[in-house]
């Protein structure tokens, strides 16, 4: 299955025509009390992505979400599920056909970890041996211990009970994934490493997830389309995220976006066509007259390697002459780059933080395949840009914004 | 003559059969009172508004002693066991009703919704997930309403002879034999114990799946005890009327 933006590397090119799954018609969700939570949204969620509800709370996100599985029900319009009207079900089996994931998990106290996960299954008239065989299966899936298998919720962690949760929203492998700030309720580190799951989950298994958060840091990372919503229930733009953060639609989508939107955008750009430079490389060998040969590309200093070409540090090039380098006494290099693999964002940053202002690159091995300065990392943004420009300049009128300004499918998320 | 079991004939029961005797009198009252007290926990759990009536009606209820409730039933049951065992039903209501409602009220919002979005029906998700989460409070409950109806069956002496072992009572004190007065107070004091410690190992069975060294929710929930210590009959009202009685 293709999915539907730039996270799997998905280029204009290779881009298609979705088959809408699940499409919000003009759907409205008023209270007796006269509150209106959703105000005629219309959204057309793509098969086999995810797509990101985000927006502050009282936006309707989770009304909206609810709508769908029909714990909700619209007061107006209608959700259309492969071009059927959601209500033209038994309300349980549209629910068993879509899993369901909340935050904190929401699992049964009283049933073991396998006996949790098997209850859609189990609904659906699965024999015991069956539904709790693939329940062991999605616990390898989620990366969750086959030990724990007989615990009860509260032996786990928090991270670990919010795995069962979304082991049991797949067990009975539903078309759609609804999941309701799953990851709010666990700290940033486990929610990194569920998040980094779900996007692997989601390259192997190809579900349709529809995802709300309050956090557009999230939205960013997991969307391959994002809703921003503003209070009142209005959607105020969808988008891919890419475009979400080169042109939010207005003021409200703009603050909400935060400050940052920007250095956050170079994340959708690859660092593969950053040139790099081999010259500033020596290995710690290396004697006097390779070390004077050397063009140094306008580099102060010499970044020196150990017999492997991993990096060691930085080095003035006079005291490298001088003889053998003491490891200790050379200048730090900071953290480097996956060149290609990582985004212009990720190079940017280890510029940054290198204290020579330049970022060094290694391949998947961890051997320096060249330098490049916070200066040459600029040129790269500048040309990046334009060249986003000119695609949406071509693609510019398609309202679900095919205009990505990556340069190539290597800007994969997976690098942020 | 005279062993420690040996009763006179006019009991006409061994020791052991009065204490099966009172058992039953004692337990199948508490049993027809879970069965009355489920689906009217439920309702009040339902109709949020109707469970201050339903309380105020039980505690009404719990007021009547039983004597008045026996010479009212005698003209329709007679002097039977059941003439007994419908006041004990009606007084376990008192207890049993508060700790279904506060023990099903208890299941999370969220294990609700979980169960609710993956399509549980409302009777699948009352008897899979509210009533067993409910069961460490219901058994509370029960432990209190049996003790209690354990200790009031001898009032069924009252009525010619359904006391069972408060027979053994009322005839130590007619014919002046301390050892029947002894052997009738331990022995339905023995019978609460007993009955008390094989309910919480039923909730030890029924629940593996509480963390170790936590107690039942009513015990654990200040706010449920307070409830039940100013504007409900909880345990300890049960106790200080047993007292009375």
């Amino acid at each position: 299955m293709i999915t539907f933006g730039s996270r799997a590397g998905g280029s204009c090119q290779t881009r298609r025509a979705f088959g809408v799954l699940i499409r919000i018609d003009a759907v409205t969700k008023r209270y007796p009390d006269g509150t209106v939570a959703v105000d005629r949204l219309s959204l057309d969620i793509p098969d086999g992505a995810i797509t990101v509800l985000v927006g502050p709370s009282g936006c309707g996100k989770t009304t909206t979400l609810r709508m769908i599985n029909r714990m909700v029900e619209p007061s107006e319009g209608r959700i259309l599920i492969d071009g059927v009207d959601s209500r033209q079900q038994p309300v349980n089996t549209l629910r068993r056909s879509m899993g369901y994931v909340i935050q904190n998990a929401g699992l049964f106290q009283h049933r073991t970890i396998v006996d949790n996960i098997a209850t859609v299954p189990r609904l659906l008239g699965w024999n015991k041996g069956k539904a709790r065989d693939r329940a062991r299966e999605l616990m390898e899936r989620v990366g969750l211990d086959a030990s724990l298998a007989e615990r009860y919720p509260y032996q786990l962690s928090g991270g670990q009970q919010q795995r069962v949760g979304v082991a049991r929203a797949l067990a009975a492998d539903p078309p759609v994934l609804l999941m309701d700030e799953p990851f709010s309720a666990v700290d940033p580190v486990v929610r990194k490493g569920l998040q980094d799951e779900l996007l692997r989950i989601q390259d192997e298994l190809g579900k349709t997830i529809v995802f709300v958060t309050h956090d557009i840091d999230e939205a960013v990372k997991l969307g391959t389309m994002v809703a921003v919503l503003r209070t009142g229930g209005r959607l105020a733009q969808y988008a891919p995220p890419a475009e979400l953060l080169s042109d939010p639609a207005d003021a409200f989508v703009e603050d909400f976006l935060g400050a940052d939107r920007g250095i956050r955008r170079l994340s959708f750009f690859s660092s593969a066509g950053l040139d790099l430079l081999t010259g500033p490389v020596v290995p710690a060998g290396a004697t006097a007259e390779e070390i004077a040969a050397r063009d140094t590309g306008g580099s102060p200093r010499l970044l020196v390697t150990d017999p492997e070409g991993r990096p060691l540090g930085w080095a003035e090039p006079d005291a490298l002459a001088a003889g053998p380098v003491d490891a200790a006494r050379l200048l730090s290099y900071g953290r480097p780059f996956v060149a290609g693999r990582d985004s212009l964002r990720a190079a940017l940053d280890c510029a940054v933080l290198s204290p020579t202002g330049w970022a060094v690159a290694v391949d998947d091995t961890g051997r320096v395949t060249g330098v490049v300065s916070q200066q040459a990392i600029g040129d790269a943004i500048r040309t990046a840009h334009a060249a986003g420009a000119k695609t949406e300049g071509a693609t510019g009128a398609e309202p679900d914004g095919t205009a990505e300004p990556g340069t190539d499918g290597t800007a994969a998320k997976a690098a942020r | 003559m005279s062993g420690l079991f040996d009763l006179p004939s006019d009991l006409q029961h061994s020791y052991l059969g009065l204490v099966g005797l009172h058992l039953r009198e004692a337990l199948i009252p508490v049993a027809a009172g879970l069965l009355l007290a489920l689906p009217v926990a439920q309702l009040c759990v339902r109709l949020r508004w109707l469970y201050a009536p339903v309380l105020g009606l039980t505690t009404v209820l719990y007021a009547i002693p039983s004597l008045a409730f026996f010479v009212v039933l005698i003209d329709y049951t007679g002097q039977t066991e059941t003439t007994v065992m419908i006041p004990l039903a009606v007084y376990s209501l008192v207890v049993l009703v508060p700790a279904i409602v506060d023990g099903v009220r208890s299941v999370p919002q969220e294990t609700l919704d979980a169960a609710t979005g993956m399509g549980l029906g409302p009777v699948r998700r009352y008897f899979q997930v509210q009533l067993p989460i409910a069961a460490p409070a219901i058994v509370a409950g029960l432990r209190v309403a049996s003790v209690s109806s354990i200790s009031l069956v001898s009032v069924g002496m009252l009525i010619g002879n359904q006391g069972a072992l408060g027979n053994m009572l009322y005839t130590g004190m007619t014919y002046g034999r301390p050892r029947l007065i002894w052997l009738s107070v331990i022995s339905t004091a023995v019978l609460a114990i007993a009955v008390d410690a094989l309910l919480v190992l039923v909730r030890r069975i029924l629940t593996p799946w509480m963390p170790r060294g936590t107690r039942p929710r009513p015990a654990v929930d200040p706010a449920a005890a307070d409830r039940l210590a100013t504007d409900g009959p909880g345990p300890a009202a049960t106790a200080r009327k047993d007292a009375a009685r």
